[in-house]
């Protein structure tokens, strides 16, 4: 007879480890399908360092792909922590991106000093307005969630593919669902001449710092937390629950809000349909192995990124398909859920169980 | 107002709302069985593209249609499988389990596929199920020639509404796996295992879950497409909540929803000039909504959803 036991403390080593481990395992398992691909695993795991780690440029890469996902991570670690379950990062994306394209390709000509910030926070309050929609109807009706920003994620890309083809599309565009490009002096300065890296990296890293502050330091933070804990507790204890909820559902929109914004202004320049491939959703991925502390966001967005600037870069050399790096990562949610379950308990045979304890 | 009425008397559209339900009945069933037995299945959007492909390449390697289901139902009840061994003895989040399937099952299936046909510009077709011609039924006036347009997989999907209400109220089985999403305790007190019951609804779920699945690269269509599910199995998991948990009601539900769906593609054509078509294709989703917050007040969520159970702890 086996019996499962919670263990009395989570060492620390736990929590850092297993999100470590997590990620080897998910490269290991990565061999299967690589071999079932017909691809030697040690040389396609070469061409991934390579790809990743071989050049400044590629370096430079793979920050630029890291940006959306810390604000992404950022956004699903907050609202998780108050157990709010927003799986709309996707959808904010995009309303950010929509907001950040209709004032910056030339609505207001005005300087770069107004115009970024301008940028930025509509950008924000957009994704912002994505999320409080959804936290109402669940505050309000007790309408689901998970189920109600799930499917806003489709309504937005129909959304923006009808704002693609009318108000927002560039009419020099030759009729191409496109929108019209934002104007230089919009455009957030890149980081390094002739790389993709741009100043979008700078505003993800200083939002992963006042998220860390104010989650571990603020009274907001410990409302947050107790509300994620056990709501009725903290309503109880007098925390305001709902007030808690629809604060952290704005800044978690807004985060996945500016998402878009960075990646429209700091990368591409103007809004597609394809301007996301599931940045939203690489999000909960990556929060999730950061064990939903901001800091390890940052940490869990560099990883992923490297395994999707690795894997494309494999796929090009090896003609191994690039879904590889989908598969990565989907695996890596999975080993740090049973790893998470790890650190909390113990597996004991129950007849020497006594003595174990 | 003349079209409309003209629309909803017309055969074709009815016969259109049928196929378009069939997926999503096949779906909210499956969600049904997991939701009452206890444990959210966010898998299923994962599970229906599991489901397509599987049913796709099956049938292409040769398998045969039926042969084809076959498979799709075993893959989708593996994934099933998985989500409930880190969702029931280990217990973990219903909510990131669910997600994590989905992503997972969504990866396997693209990254077979590609790996299967590295260099096709066009995806291969195959022979699709045909619609079934039934001696009598496909005589009557009206009801016959919707019914008649329909294939094999859709009265599977119909007769399967039959079999999960006839198992979940008329059962032994049925009762338990409903008690064991309301009240756990009382089951394990019984001597039955929580467990094995909630990982079989899992599984059950699941499988048929894929059906939903196979119908669209199997019926619906002739073969697949990286993106054709596109949330049809997130649309079920909001009607498994207005359909109130029954089989009946989760019929209704999907039948509701494709008319709609069946309606606006039909007004887009008719009103297309007048209105872009996005706004249309964007009322099912919405409707999907609104018909969640109406139900959400009034929903009776299975007692213990959500709430992981351990064997000797109360």
């Amino acid at each position: 007879m086996i019996r499962i036991e919670p263990r009395n403390s989570t060492s620390r080593a736990f929590a850092l480890g297993i999100p470590i481990l997590s990620a080897v395992v998910s490269l290991a398992l990565a061999a299967i399908p690589l071999m079932l691909a017909g691809a030697n695993p040690i040389v396609a795991y070469g061409e991934m360092i390579k790809g990743v780690f071989g050049s400044v440029f590629s370096i430079s890469e793979m920050l630029t792909r890291a940006t959306p996902l810390i604000f992404t991570g950022l956004a699903a670690a907050l609202a998780f922590r108050a157990k709010l379950w927003n799986i709309g990062a996707e959808g904010q994306l995009y309303l950010g991106a929509m907001a950040a394209v209709a004032v910056g390709s030339g609505a207001f000509d005005v300087p770069g000093i107004i115009l970024i910030p301008l940028i930025i926070l509509l950008g924000a309050a957009a994704g912002a307005a994505g999320m409080a929609a959804p936290t109402y109807l669940k505050i309000r009706f007790g309408a689901d969630e998970v189920v109600t920003t799930l499917l806003l994620n489709f309504i937005i890309l129909i959304f923006l593919q009808m704002m693609l083809e009318g108000p927002l599309q560039d009419p020099m565009g030759l009729g191409w669902p496109q929108s019209a490009p934002v104007l230089d002096q919009g455009m957030l300065p890149p980081l390094v001449d002739r790389m993709r890296i741009h100043s979008g990296l700078i505003i993800a890293l200083v939002a992963a710092g006042i998220a860390q502050f104010m989650l571990a330091r603020s009274v907001w933070g410990f409302k947050l937390r107790a509300v994620g804990e056990n709501a009725a507790a903290a309503r109880h204890a007098g925390i305001n629950v709902n007030r808690s909820l629809f604060g952290v559902a704005i800044i978690s929109g807004g985060l996945a809000g500016l998402a878009g914004a960075s990646e429209v202004a700091g990368l591409k320049g103007y809004l597609t349909a394809d301007l996301s491939p599931g940045f939203g959703y690489t999000g909960i991925v990556v929060a999730m192995l950061a064990g939903l502390s901001p800091v390890g966001v940052v940490i869990a967005a560099l990883f992923i990124a490297s395994v999707f600037v690795g894997a494309d870069s494999m796929s090009r050399a090896m003609g191994v398909s690039s879904f590889l790096a989908d598969l990565v990562v989907s695996m890596s949610l999975l080993c740090v859920l049973v790893g998470g379950f790890v650190a909390k308990y113990r597996i004991i045979r129950a007849d020497t169980g006594k003595a174990a304890r | 107002m003349m079209d409309i009425l003209n629309i909803l008397l017309s055969e074709s559209f009815w016969a259109a709302s049928l196929r378009i339900a069939t997926p999503l009945i096949f779906g909210v069933l499956g969600a049904l069985i997991c939701e009452r037995a206890g444990v959210l299945n966010l898998g299923i959007e994962g599970i229906f593209v599991v489901g397509a492909m599987c049913g796709w390449m099956a049938v292409w390697l040769g398998a045969g249609l039926w042969g084809g289901v076959l498979i799709a139902a075993l893959a989708g009840g593996f994934f099933g499988l998985l989500h409930a061994i880190l969702t029931v003895p280990l217990g973990l989040s219903q909510h990131v389990s669910g997600l994590g399937i989905t992503l997972f099952a969504t990866s396997v299936s693209y990254f077979s596929y590609r790996t299967a046909l590295p260099n096709v510009s066009s995806p291969p077709r195959i022979t699709p199920f045909q619609p079934l011609d039934l001696p009598i039924l496909s005589d009557l006036p009206f009801l016959g020639s919707v019914l008649f347009q329909q294939t094999a997989l859709t009265w599977l999907a119909l007769l399967m509404v039959g079999v999960v209400w006839y198992v979940m109220n008329r059962t032994a089985l049925g009762v338990a796996i409903q008690a064991v999403g309301d009240n756990p305790d009382s089951v394990d007190a019984q001597g039955l295992s929580v467990y094995a019951l909630r990982m079989g609804a899992i599984v059950a779920g699941s499988a048929l879950m894929a059906l939903g699945g196979a119908f669209l690269t199997m019926s619906a269509f002739d073969a697949f497409f990286f993106g054709m599910v596109n949330g049809r199995g997130w649309v079920c998991i909001a009607l498994v909540i207005f359909a109130s948990w029954r089989p009946g009601k989760a019929l209704f539900g999907a039948l509701l929803f494709g008319a709609f769906d069946a309606l606006q593609v039909r007004l887009q054509t008719e009103m297309g000039a007048l209105v872009p078509g996005q706004v249309f294709l964007m009322a099912p989703y919405i409707l999907s909504i609104i018909a969640l917050v109406i139900a959400a007040r009034s929903a009776d969520y299975p007692r213990a959803l959500l709430t992981p159970w351990f064997k000797g702890q109360r």
